[in-house]
């Protein structure tokens, strides 16, 4: 039997407006607890909300890049449960009348393929407060800093088909909402959670079999293993001739399974109602139209600019616009060393790997995109080899200053000299006399082969920094002269 | 519209209300009799109203983006029944 899983996404993603959706107290992450929760946030008696017309900016914002409809009137419900780190007793939140209408993006695939996620819509709500149940003799402690923060929860259609294409489109919901400079979109500070709703079918089967939401995912990696482990247990699960729960379930990282939540269950009736403490928000055309113009540039028509203009595979134009960041190093590197490829090359290369072991973003990179430029401009004149500018990369790694500085204290510039190019080779022919003879005695169409070891040492001779093209022009001429 | 018992023991719950079982019936009569005065507006035909999200007929007014709200904890730590470290203390609730 051929399986196919059926995943649908809801992202909340945190807006980094400097005060709270409903009240004036900051959003700043990291403040001492409860130092950040007025009385609105508090829900004490008498307090009104007054909604923050930045998240509304940001959350249009988001809805044109997503390519959607506008909600012009905007109204919010109470979604009524109990929680202590909820202290209203009902979430603030949107529900027939939501900020973003149907839309939808395309994700890019790791094989190369792409793939249009649609968009159910998108909706603004407050965040809720934290619990913490450690180290307080038995009860929780309450921290209502967070309560009250805006949200955009985004929420797809059931389009996805696998593990690796919700991951996909989280990337895309990432890589939009950060060049959109409407979030951090830090997954390890909260600022991005992602819940998935998955089930199975047979393939070719019309109808979606019964679904379980998957609560809170916090990383990229783990959005792939829950979804992964929670479809092979649907599927022996049927296979058994068993069925699936409809149900929320947590994923533990730690055993990589999923469990059920049965405590939600009990609740799951959230009597919804308008909030009689707002009015409808209305949104005119002249100001999403302005919104629209004033929007950045996208991951998108970056990745189109970036083949166009710097000749870019379509690999690595995705791959380099993923992030607003390395786009932007990206540009910086590539216009002042004049050399797009090497740049694009440098920095899925040497530079992903270095970021990658030292676990930094490109924002804390070592080497500065003017750094990299620089070390680029000595390759392209000759100046060091590729092999060499390895060595002057990891030097500027280690902060030893700029490519010209490590070349000239470490010595490194290539050696151009004809004359001292031409005492290399004469010493490695005269110390490998039984090579000169192989040389000598082979087949012509196997020679140019043979020369690779005679390279091999004259290089080790110049410690590397021997102009490789002059090298194997001099040796030739001087092997050829022996035949 | 009549509301059985079942509903009020359910709407209770999760309303977090205590109902003893001796006023139960007498709950159900009365949320029955509210609902009658729903049932009536019900009756009415809206076909090609347009719904209101609020009795008021206006536009919300929105805020600038600013941080207003100074930090008050202490004083709204003093009217919690107990707090440690900051944080209010509540009996433990755990999923």
């Amino acid at each position: 039997m051929e399986w196919e899983i059926v995943i649908g996404l809801e992202v909340h993603v945190q807006l980094a407006t400097k005060s709270k959706l409903f009240s004036g107290a900051s959003t700043q992450f990291g403040a001492a607890p409860n130092t950040q929760a007025c009385a609105i946030d508090l829900a004490m008696p008498g307090t009104l909300p007054v909604p923050n017309e930045e998240a509304f900016r940001f959350a249009a914002m988001f809805g044109l890049a997503m390519n959607a409809e506008i909600g012009r009137r905007s109204v919010f419900e109470r979604k009524n449960y109990f929680y202590p780190d909820l202290p209203k007793g009902y979430q603030t939140t949107q529900l027939a009348e939501p900020i973003v209408g149907p839309g939808e993006i395309e994700i890019h695939l790791e094989d190369g393929s792409s793939k249009t996620v649609r968009l159910h819509h998108a909706h603004l709500e407050e965040d809720a407060g934290k619990s913490l149940h450690e180290d307080f003799h038995g009860m929780s402690g309450i921290d209502l800093n967070r309560a009250g923060t805006p949200l955009i929860e985004i929420v797809s259609e059931p389009d996805m088909r696998s593990a690796a294409e919700a991951v996909a489109y989280l990337k895309k919901i990432h890589s939009i909402v950060t060049y959109l400079g409407i979030s951090d979109g830090d997954m390890s500070q909260g600022s991005m959670r992602c819940d998935a709703n998955v089930s199975v079918r047979l393939k070719g089967e019309e109808k979606l079999g019964t679904r379980t939401e998957l609560k809170n995912i916090n990383s990229f990696r783990f959005v792939e293993r829950a979804i992964k482990v929670e479809a092979e247990r649907q599927i022996d699960i049927l296979e058994d001739g068993g069925s699936i729960v409809q149900e929320t379930r947590l994923y533990d990282a730690d055993k990589n399974e999923t469990r059920s939540m049965r405590s939600k269950e009990v609740a799951n009736d959230y009597r919804y109602f308008p909030c009689p403490d707002l009015l409808p928000v209305v949104l005119t055309d002249d100001y999403v139209e302005k919104l629209r113009t004033e929007l950045p540039e996208l991951p998108d028509a970056k990745a189109a600019r970036f083949r166009d203009e710097y000749k870019l595979s379509a690999y690595d134009a995705d791959l380099l616009t993923q992030e607003r960041a390395s786009a932007d190093y990206f540009e910086t590197a590539a216009k002042k060393s004049g050399e797009a490829k090497l740049a694009a090359n440098w920095m899925t290369g040497e530079l992903a790997a270095l970021l990658n072991r030292e676990e930094l973003s490109i924002e804390q990179s070592p080497v500065s995109a003017e750094q990299l430029a620089g070390l680029i401009l000595r390759i392209k004149d000759n100046t060091i080899s590729s092999k060499i500018a390895k060595q002057v990369f990891d030097a500027m790694a280690k902060g030893e200053g700029d490519a010209d500085q490590v070349i000239e204290k470490r010595g490194l510039k290539q050696v151009s000299d004809t004359g001292a190019i031409e005492k290399m080779v004469d010493d490695v022919i005269a110390a490998n006399a039984a090579q000169v003879e192989n040389y000598r005695s082979a087949d012509e169409a196997k020679r140019p082969k043979m020369m690779g070891f005679f390279v091999g040492q004259i290089m080790k001779a110049s410690k590397g920094q021997g102009n490789p093209q002059l090298i194997n022009k001099i040796l030739k001429e001087k092997l050829d002269a022996l035949l | 519209m009549a509301v059985d018992t079942q509903t009020v023991e359910k709407l209770a719950e999760l309303a977090r209300i205590a109902i003893s079982t001796e006023t139960i019936e007498e709950v159900s009569t009365r949320l029955g009799d509210v609902l009658q005065l729903v049932d009536q507006l019900q009756a009415v035909s809206t076909e090609g109203v347009a719904p209101m999200a609020h009795p008021l007929d206006e536009e919300q007014v929105l805020r600038a983006d600013e941080v207003s709200e100074p930090n008050r904890r202490e004083e709204f730590l003093q009217l919690a029944p107990q707090s440690e470290e900051g944080l209010y203390l509540v009996p433990k609730v755990i999923d």
